[in-house]
């Protein structure tokens, strides 16, 4: 492989897992559907709807939702089950377009909740 | 335990289980000037997986290769994870450093509520990108001069004119391999936030 001159080396390839298998789970759409961001401190949770007849979920469909019994930060979820971001935010995307998960809570931008801000203070404080 | 407290429609939501509030900061600088050691001083690293977006620049090069170029474009990464009281997590994302990466920084600072800048006073230059990004974002940010052994000890002043910063932004020295310094850098960045944000809802800077 020399033909990756001038993009380094270093999180190409092997070292950087395979991609074509994470999104052929997702049929190889790369865009969650619906109007949800998925960002990455959001916190999901499993809803135990029951999805539409023609939806089946997949057996990563179904560990998200197992994972997400309790509420998860995505972040969380997607080092736990070790997919690309992307393709955990395509699955995220059918499971609340079914009902089955829904976000709990979404961050903006910039942050000026000052109960927030003082928990984290108070928080680092008592590290 | 395996009841769940959360029937289809979610009007119970939280009746059982309380959510987590979340927080991220970001920890930003030149190659090499401390940014890992400093996330994992204090906390648990995870890695997280994610990808290169098929950009203009990388297409045309990809295009011919049809789908086997799609292994050039995931992207390994760690992060930090401090579990505080109150159910509340506070994630470190360490900004990538190589230039391709910049799509990544969009995406880290959605939500943030600042940026540690880490500085290396015999490399001042390197942090110039990160400062740009930020100034250029509206994020706020502190900077903290890693004081590496041997490294020239310059005055805060100093420093504040090599990097050409404002007087409002705060320079801290710490020790990236010391936890409790790296507790303090983090301390002077969420007070400086809150500072500001007070400062921005006076005046609504529009």
């Amino acid at each position: 492989m020399t033909s990756h001159d001038g993009y380094g080396d270093r999180w190409l390839d092997r070292e950087a897992g395979p991609v074509v298998r994470p999104y052929a789970l997702t049929k190889g759409r790369t865009l969650p559907s619906g109007e949800a961001a998925f960002g990455l401190i959001d916190v999901v949770i499993a809803t135990n709807a029951r999805p539409s007849e023609l939806f089946r979920p997949g057996p990563e469909h179904r560990r998200i939702l197992s994972l997400c019994r309790r509420p998860t930060p995505i972040v969380d979820l997607t080092s736990e089950i070790d997919l690309p971001l992307g393709v955990v935010r395509v699955l995220l995307g059918d499971l609340t377009s079914e009902g089955m998960l829904r976000v709990l809570s979404t961050q903006k931008q910039p942050v000026t909740d000052q109960r927030l801000l003082r928990m984290v203070l108070d928080g680092l404080e008592s590290l | 335990m395996d009841s769940n407290p959360f029937d289809g429609t979610l009007s119970s939501a939280g009746a059982g289980t309380s959510v987590p509030s979340t927080a991220k900061i970001l920890i930003s600088g030149g190659f090499g000037v401390g940014k890992t050691t400093l996330v994992g001083v204090i906390s648990e690293i995870r890695p997280l997986r994610t990808e290169e977006p098929m950009s203009d620049r990388s297409l045309a090069i990809d295009d011919t290769r049809g789908v086997s170029a799609k292994t050039t474009t995931t992207v390994a990464m760690d992060f930090g994870r401090i579990s505080l009281p109150s159910q509340l997590v506070l994630y470190l994302f360490g900004t990538p450093g190589q230039e391709r990466f910049w799509f990544m920084w969009d995406e880290l600072a959605i939500g943030a509520i600042g940026a540690v800048v880490l500085a290396d006073t015999r490399r001042v230059a390197d942090c110039f990108a990160s400062i740009d990004y930020f100034e250029r974002s509206g994020m706020p940010f502190i900077i903290a001069v890693n004081c590496f052994d041997g490294a020239p000890r310059f005055q805060p002043d100093d420093i504040r004119i090599a990097l050409s910063l404002g007087p409002e932004v705060p320079i801290v020295l710490c020790d990236a391999r010391q936890r409790d310094s790296v507790k303090q850098v983090l301390v002077s960045l969420v007070r400086y936030v809150m500072s500001g944000s007070r400062r921005t809802n006076q005046i609504s800077i529009g």
